[in-house]
Protein backbone atom coordinates (compact mmCIF):
# COMPACT_ATOMS: atom_id res chain seq x y z
CA UNK A 1 0.00 0.00 0.00
CA UNK A 2 2.79 2.56 1.39
CA UNK A 3 5.23 1.10 -1.62
CA UNK A 4 2.65 2.23 -4.57
CA UNK A 5 1.94 6.01 -3.24
CA UNK A 6 6.28 6.08 -2.85
CA UNK A 7 6.88 5.20 -6.21
CA UNK A 8 3.99 7.30 -7.84
CA UNK A 9 6.23 10.01 -5.34
CA UNK A 10 9.31 9.44 -7.06
CA UNK A 11 7.74 9.24 -10.83
CA UNK A 12 6.60 13.11 -9.76
CA UNK A 13 10.10 13.34 -8.74
CA UNK A 14 11.63 12.23 -11.77
CA UNK A 15 9.24 14.17 -14.06
CA UNK A 16 9.97 17.23 -11.69
CA UNK A 17 13.66 16.76 -12.65
CA UNK A 18 13.03 16.72 -16.47
CA UNK A 19 11.29 19.68 -16.18
CA UNK A 20 14.03 21.34 -14.35
CA UNK A 21 16.84 19.94 -16.71
CA UNK A 22 14.86 20.92 -19.60
CA UNK A 23 14.44 24.15 -18.18
CA UNK A 24 14.04 26.70 -20.73
CA UNK A 25 13.86 29.76 -18.06
CA UNK A 26 15.42 29.71 -15.26
CA UNK A 27 12.36 30.47 -13.22
CA UNK A 28 10.98 26.93 -14.70
CA UNK A 29 13.89 25.46 -13.10
CA UNK A 30 13.18 27.28 -9.55
CA UNK A 31 9.63 25.94 -9.97
CA UNK A 32 10.84 22.20 -10.87
CA UNK A 33 13.25 22.37 -7.73
CA UNK A 34 10.25 23.67 -5.41
CA UNK A 35 7.81 21.20 -6.62
CA UNK A 36 10.49 18.26 -6.23
CA UNK A 37 10.77 19.68 -2.54
CA UNK A 38 7.22 19.42 -1.91
CA UNK A 39 7.42 15.90 -3.60
CA UNK A 40 10.72 14.74 -0.98
CA UNK A 41 8.37 15.87 1.69
CA UNK A 42 5.68 14.05 0.89
CA UNK A 43 8.43 10.92 -0.21
CA UNK A 44 9.79 11.11 3.15
CA UNK A 45 6.65 10.98 5.09
CA UNK A 46 5.54 8.02 3.10
CA UNK A 47 8.90 6.07 3.18
CA UNK A 48 8.94 6.66 7.36
CA UNK A 49 5.56 4.43 7.03
CA UNK A 50 6.82 2.22 4.57
CA UNK A 51 10.22 1.04 7.14
CA UNK A 52 7.80 1.94 10.09
CA UNK A 53 10.24 4.57 11.54
CA UNK A 54 8.06 7.45 12.43
CA UNK A 55 11.08 9.68 13.36
CA UNK A 56 11.21 10.36 9.71
CA UNK A 57 8.34 12.65 9.83
CA UNK A 58 10.51 14.99 11.91
CA UNK A 59 12.15 14.88 8.84
CA UNK A 60 9.46 15.43 6.79
CA UNK A 61 8.35 18.59 8.58
CA UNK A 62 11.67 20.52 8.68
CA UNK A 63 12.29 19.09 5.25
CA UNK A 64 9.13 21.19 4.53
CA UNK A 65 10.20 24.30 5.89
CA UNK A 66 13.56 24.12 4.08
CA UNK A 67 12.90 23.89 1.13
CA UNK A 68 10.56 26.57 1.63
CA UNK A 69 13.65 28.79 2.61
CA UNK A 70 15.56 27.37 -0.37
CA UNK A 71 12.75 28.80 -3.38
CA UNK A 72 12.73 32.22 -1.33
CA UNK A 73 16.49 32.44 -1.14
CA UNK A 74 17.26 31.76 -4.34
CA UNK A 75 14.46 33.63 -5.33
CA UNK A 76 15.72 36.72 -3.68
CA UNK A 77 19.64 36.03 -4.70
CA UNK A 78 18.65 35.87 -8.95
CA UNK A 79 16.61 38.96 -8.28
CA UNK A 80 19.05 41.34 -6.22
CA UNK A 81 22.28 39.48 -6.95
CA UNK A 82 22.66 39.15 -2.99
CA UNK A 83 21.32 37.77 0.01
CA UNK A 84 21.63 40.99 2.36
CA UNK A 85 20.08 43.58 0.35
CA UNK A 86 16.41 44.17 0.57
CA UNK A 87 14.31 45.94 -2.10
CA UNK A 88 14.76 49.38 -0.98
CA UNK A 89 18.42 49.70 -0.61
CA UNK A 90 18.49 48.35 -4.56
CA UNK A 91 15.68 51.10 -5.59
CA UNK A 92 17.78 53.72 -4.02
CA UNK A 93 21.35 52.78 -5.11
CA UNK B 1 -13.54 -1.56 10.37
CA UNK B 2 -9.84 -2.25 10.10
CA UNK B 3 -10.41 -2.96 6.83
CA UNK B 4 -12.27 -0.17 6.06
CA UNK B 5 -9.71 2.38 7.24
CA UNK B 6 -6.86 0.18 5.52
CA UNK B 7 -9.45 0.53 2.13
CA UNK B 8 -9.58 4.18 2.70
CA UNK B 9 -5.76 5.24 3.38
CA UNK B 10 -5.56 3.12 -0.09
CA UNK B 11 -7.67 5.07 -1.76
CA UNK B 12 -6.15 8.49 -0.65
CA UNK B 13 -2.34 7.31 -1.21
CA UNK B 14 -2.85 5.88 -4.68
CA UNK B 15 -5.12 8.93 -4.95
CA UNK B 16 -2.71 11.46 -3.37
CA UNK B 17 -0.23 10.11 -6.00
CA UNK B 18 -2.16 9.81 -8.96
CA UNK B 19 -2.55 13.85 -8.59
CA UNK B 20 1.26 14.20 -8.28
CA UNK B 21 1.99 12.59 -11.33
CA UNK B 22 -0.63 14.82 -13.18
CA UNK B 23 0.73 17.78 -11.66
CA UNK B 24 4.03 16.43 -12.84
CA UNK B 25 3.01 15.20 -16.49
CA UNK B 26 1.29 18.92 -16.21
CA UNK B 27 4.36 20.33 -15.58
CA UNK B 28 6.16 19.18 -18.54
CA UNK B 29 3.13 19.60 -20.79
CA UNK B 30 1.95 23.07 -20.42
CA UNK B 31 3.28 25.48 -22.84
CA UNK B 32 4.82 28.65 -20.72
CA UNK B 33 5.83 29.21 -17.24
CA UNK B 34 2.54 30.62 -15.91
CA UNK B 35 0.83 28.04 -16.74
CA UNK B 36 3.10 25.15 -14.91
CA UNK B 37 2.64 26.83 -12.33
CA UNK B 38 -1.18 25.61 -11.81
CA UNK B 39 0.44 22.32 -12.67
CA UNK B 40 2.47 22.72 -9.54
CA UNK B 41 -0.19 23.75 -7.67
CA UNK B 42 -2.18 20.63 -8.02
CA UNK B 43 0.88 18.84 -6.51
CA UNK B 44 1.36 21.55 -3.42
CA UNK B 45 -2.72 21.20 -2.54
CA UNK B 46 -4.61 18.05 -3.43
CA UNK B 47 -1.75 15.50 -4.08
CA UNK B 48 -0.23 16.71 -0.95
CA UNK B 49 -3.35 16.68 0.86
CA UNK B 50 -4.53 13.32 -0.28
CA UNK B 51 -0.98 11.73 0.31
CA UNK B 52 -0.71 12.92 4.24
CA UNK B 53 -4.31 12.22 4.32
CA UNK B 54 -4.42 8.64 3.30
CA UNK B 55 -1.09 8.13 5.84
CA UNK B 56 -3.27 10.37 8.78
CA UNK B 57 -6.04 7.22 8.69
CA UNK B 58 -2.74 4.97 9.46
CA UNK B 59 -1.62 6.62 12.36
CA UNK B 60 -1.02 4.84 15.20
CA UNK B 61 -0.39 7.23 18.04
CA UNK B 62 -0.97 11.15 18.34
CA UNK B 63 2.32 12.46 17.91
CA UNK B 64 2.60 10.45 14.51
CA UNK B 65 -0.79 12.06 13.82
CA UNK B 66 -0.08 15.74 14.75
CA UNK B 67 3.21 15.69 12.95
CA UNK B 68 1.47 14.60 9.55
CA UNK B 69 -1.35 17.58 10.33
CA UNK B 70 1.56 19.78 10.77
CA UNK B 71 3.47 19.14 7.83
CA UNK B 72 0.03 19.89 5.91
CA UNK B 73 -0.35 23.12 7.88
CA UNK B 74 2.99 24.22 6.74
CA UNK B 75 2.78 23.41 3.26
CA UNK B 76 -0.66 24.88 3.07
CA UNK B 77 0.88 27.96 4.62
CA UNK B 78 4.66 28.19 2.84
CA UNK B 79 3.55 27.34 -1.03
CA UNK B 80 0.92 29.74 -2.06
CA UNK B 81 4.03 32.06 -0.54
CA UNK B 82 6.71 30.44 -2.51
CA UNK B 83 4.48 30.43 -5.48
CA UNK B 84 3.69 33.60 -5.69
CA UNK B 85 7.35 34.90 -5.17
CA UNK B 86 8.26 33.00 -7.75
CA UNK B 87 5.43 34.56 -10.08
CA UNK B 88 6.29 37.64 -9.12
CA UNK B 89 9.95 38.02 -9.61
CA UNK B 90 9.41 36.06 -12.67
CA UNK B 91 7.46 38.23 -13.84
CA UNK B 92 9.98 41.31 -12.38
CA UNK B 93 12.67 39.12 -14.53
CA UNK B 94 11.41 40.02 -17.87
CA UNK B 95 9.20 36.96 -18.20
CA UNK B 96 5.82 37.92 -20.03
CA UNK B 97 2.75 35.61 -19.42
CA UNK B 98 1.41 34.56 -22.80
CA UNK B 99 -2.20 34.94 -23.06
CA UNK B 100 -4.54 33.34 -25.62
CA UNK B 101 -8.04 34.42 -24.43
CA UNK B 102 -8.30 38.08 -22.65
CA UNK B 103 -10.87 36.48 -20.26
CA UNK B 104 -13.82 39.23 -21.04
CA UNK B 105 -10.83 41.59 -19.32
CA UNK B 106 -11.15 44.21 -21.75
CA UNK B 107 -15.46 44.55 -20.91
CA UNK B 108 -14.13 45.30 -17.58
CA UNK B 109 -11.53 47.72 -17.82
CA UNK C 1 1.57 42.76 24.88
CA UNK C 2 -1.15 40.20 25.04
CA UNK C 3 0.01 38.58 21.44
CA UNK C 4 3.23 38.42 23.07
CA UNK C 5 2.03 36.09 25.68
CA UNK C 6 -0.60 34.16 23.12
CA UNK C 7 2.29 33.44 20.50
CA UNK C 8 4.81 32.30 23.59
CA UNK C 9 1.92 30.30 24.59
CA UNK C 10 1.38 28.80 20.86
CA UNK C 11 5.00 28.02 20.45
CA UNK C 12 5.72 26.28 24.45
CA UNK C 13 2.37 24.19 23.33
CA UNK C 14 4.11 23.32 19.61
CA UNK C 15 6.99 22.22 21.79
CA UNK C 16 5.11 20.27 23.83
CA UNK C 17 3.05 18.54 20.94
CA UNK C 18 6.54 17.85 19.14
CA UNK C 19 9.00 16.95 21.99
CA UNK C 20 7.06 14.06 23.57
CA UNK C 21 9.40 13.85 26.36
CA UNK C 22 8.12 15.38 29.85
CA UNK C 23 11.66 15.44 32.45
CA UNK C 24 11.85 18.31 33.68
CA UNK C 25 15.44 19.23 31.70
CA UNK C 26 13.83 19.18 28.16
CA UNK C 27 10.92 21.02 29.51
CA UNK C 28 13.33 23.90 30.21
CA UNK C 29 15.00 23.60 27.03
CA UNK C 30 11.12 23.67 25.12
CA UNK C 31 10.40 27.12 27.64
CA UNK C 32 14.02 28.47 27.37
CA UNK C 33 13.42 28.00 23.18
CA UNK C 34 10.08 29.40 23.04
CA UNK C 35 10.83 32.20 24.89
CA UNK C 36 13.84 32.97 22.50
CA UNK C 37 11.76 32.72 19.55
CA UNK C 38 9.26 34.91 21.20
CA UNK C 39 11.81 37.81 21.95
CA UNK C 40 13.08 37.46 18.41
CA UNK C 41 10.32 38.11 16.99
CA UNK C 42 9.30 41.08 19.15
CA UNK C 43 12.82 42.37 18.43
CA UNK C 44 12.13 42.14 14.66
CA UNK C 45 8.18 44.13 15.87
CA UNK C 46 6.65 41.73 14.21
CA UNK C 47 4.25 40.76 17.03
CA UNK C 48 1.11 42.46 16.03
CA UNK C 49 -2.28 41.79 15.40
CA UNK C 50 -1.29 41.00 11.75
CA UNK C 51 1.06 38.24 12.89
CA UNK C 52 -0.84 36.80 15.76
CA UNK C 53 -4.39 37.09 14.36
CA UNK C 54 -6.62 35.90 16.98
CA UNK C 55 -9.77 38.20 15.31
CA UNK C 56 -9.87 35.92 12.90
CA UNK C 57 -9.65 32.72 14.72
CA UNK C 58 -13.27 32.14 15.05
CA UNK C 59 -14.25 33.03 11.51
CA UNK C 60 -11.60 30.93 9.55
CA UNK C 61 -13.60 27.92 10.98
CA UNK C 62 -15.93 28.44 8.41
CA UNK C 63 -13.55 30.34 5.48
CA UNK C 64 -11.41 26.72 5.55
CA UNK C 65 -13.47 24.26 4.72
CA UNK C 66 -15.31 26.60 1.84
CA UNK C 67 -11.59 27.10 0.18
CA UNK C 68 -10.78 23.05 0.45
CA UNK C 69 -13.80 22.63 -1.65
CA UNK C 70 -13.14 25.41 -4.22
CA UNK C 71 -9.58 24.14 -4.28
CA UNK C 72 -10.85 20.12 -5.22
CA UNK C 73 -13.37 21.67 -7.58
CA UNK C 74 -10.44 23.57 -8.98
CA UNK C 75 -7.91 20.95 -9.50
CA UNK C 76 -10.52 18.47 -10.53
CA UNK C 77 -10.46 21.37 -13.63
CA UNK C 78 -6.79 21.61 -13.92
CA UNK C 79 -6.09 18.21 -14.12
CA UNK C 80 -8.94 17.42 -16.80
CA UNK C 81 -6.88 20.34 -19.01
CA UNK C 82 -3.40 18.52 -18.32
CA UNK C 83 -4.59 15.13 -19.13
CA UNK C 84 -7.34 15.60 -22.41
CA UNK C 85 -5.25 17.51 -24.96
CA UNK C 86 -9.03 18.55 -26.84
CA UNK C 87 -9.94 20.56 -23.67
CA UNK C 88 -8.40 24.10 -24.76
CA UNK C 89 -5.74 26.21 -22.27
CA UNK C 90 -7.30 29.47 -22.22
CA UNK C 91 -4.73 31.33 -20.25
CA UNK C 92 -5.64 35.06 -19.38
CA UNK C 93 -4.22 37.44 -16.82
CA UNK C 94 -7.01 39.64 -15.49
CA UNK C 95 -7.16 42.23 -12.66
CA UNK C 96 -8.98 42.10 -9.49
CA UNK C 97 -9.99 45.14 -7.36
CA UNK C 98 -9.66 44.48 -3.68
CA UNK C 99 -11.73 47.35 -3.14
CA UNK C 100 -10.62 49.00 0.60
CA UNK C 101 -9.23 45.58 2.38
CA UNK C 102 -6.67 46.04 5.06
CA UNK C 103 -3.58 45.21 3.91
CA UNK C 104 -3.80 41.55 6.44
CA UNK C 105 -6.84 40.56 4.33
CA UNK C 106 -5.44 41.02 0.67
CA UNK C 107 -2.40 39.03 1.81
CA UNK C 108 -5.21 36.40 2.57
CA UNK C 109 -7.04 36.99 -0.35
CA UNK C 110 -3.97 36.89 -2.82
CA UNK C 111 -3.07 33.41 -0.87
CA UNK C 112 -6.46 31.75 -1.38
CA UNK C 113 -6.06 32.96 -4.91
CA UNK C 114 -2.93 31.27 -5.13
CA UNK C 115 -3.55 28.31 -3.42
CA UNK C 116 -6.46 27.69 -5.85
CA UNK C 117 -5.03 25.54 -8.76
CA UNK C 118 -6.03 27.06 -12.04
CA UNK C 119 -5.18 30.78 -10.66
CA UNK C 120 -2.49 32.35 -9.53
CA UNK C 121 -2.04 36.19 -8.15
CA UNK C 122 1.28 37.96 -10.01
CA UNK C 123 1.17 41.01 -7.94
CA UNK C 124 -1.14 42.96 -5.23
CA UNK C 125 -0.58 46.57 -5.92
CA UNK C 126 -3.00 50.22 -5.85
CA UNK C 127 -6.42 48.01 -4.36
CA UNK C 128 -5.74 45.59 -7.09
CA UNK C 129 -5.01 41.37 -7.27
CA UNK C 130 -3.02 40.67 -11.31
CA UNK C 131 -4.56 37.08 -11.42
CA UNK C 132 -3.07 34.67 -14.25
CA UNK C 133 -5.56 32.09 -14.86
CA UNK C 134 -5.77 28.80 -16.90
CA UNK C 135 -8.60 28.57 -17.94
CA UNK C 136 -12.08 30.79 -18.42
CA UNK C 137 -13.59 29.01 -16.15
CA UNK C 138 -11.07 29.97 -13.44
CA UNK C 139 -11.00 33.28 -14.22
CA UNK C 140 -14.78 33.27 -14.03
CA UNK C 141 -14.45 32.23 -10.50
CA UNK C 142 -12.34 34.90 -9.69
CA UNK C 143 -14.30 37.56 -11.29
CA UNK C 144 -17.20 36.57 -9.56
CA UNK C 145 -15.85 38.06 -6.29
CA UNK C 146 -17.42 35.12 -3.78
CA UNK C 147 -13.62 34.99 -2.50
CA UNK C 148 -13.58 38.68 -2.31
CA UNK C 149 -16.74 38.58 -0.18
CA UNK C 150 -15.74 36.07 1.85
CA UNK C 151 -12.41 37.07 2.77
CA UNK C 152 -13.86 40.47 4.00
CA UNK C 153 -16.33 38.95 6.00
CA UNK C 154 -13.28 37.14 8.11
CA UNK C 155 -12.80 40.27 9.96
CA UNK C 156 -16.20 41.72 10.17
CA UNK C 157 -16.11 41.16 13.81
CA UNK C 158 -12.62 41.80 15.29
Amino acid sequence: MFTTGLLLVLVTMALALIRALRGPSLFDRILAVNMFGTSTVLGIAVLGFVTDRPAFLDIALVYALISFITTIATLKYFEYGSLGHGRRERDSG
Amino acid sequence: MALLLDVLSWICLVGGGFFCVVGGIGVLRLPDFFSRLHASGVIDTLGAGLVLFGLLLQAESLDVALRLVLIFFFLLFTVPTATHALAKSALQGGLEPEVDDDGGASSNS
Amino acid sequence: MFHLFYMSLLLALFWLGLSGHYTALLLAFGALSAGLVAWLAWRMDMVDHESVPLHLSRRVLTFWPWLLVEIVKSNIDVVRRVLDPRLPIERSVIRVPTGDMSPLRETIYANAITLTPGTVSLDVSNGEVIVHALSRTAAEEVRTGEMARRVTGLEQEG
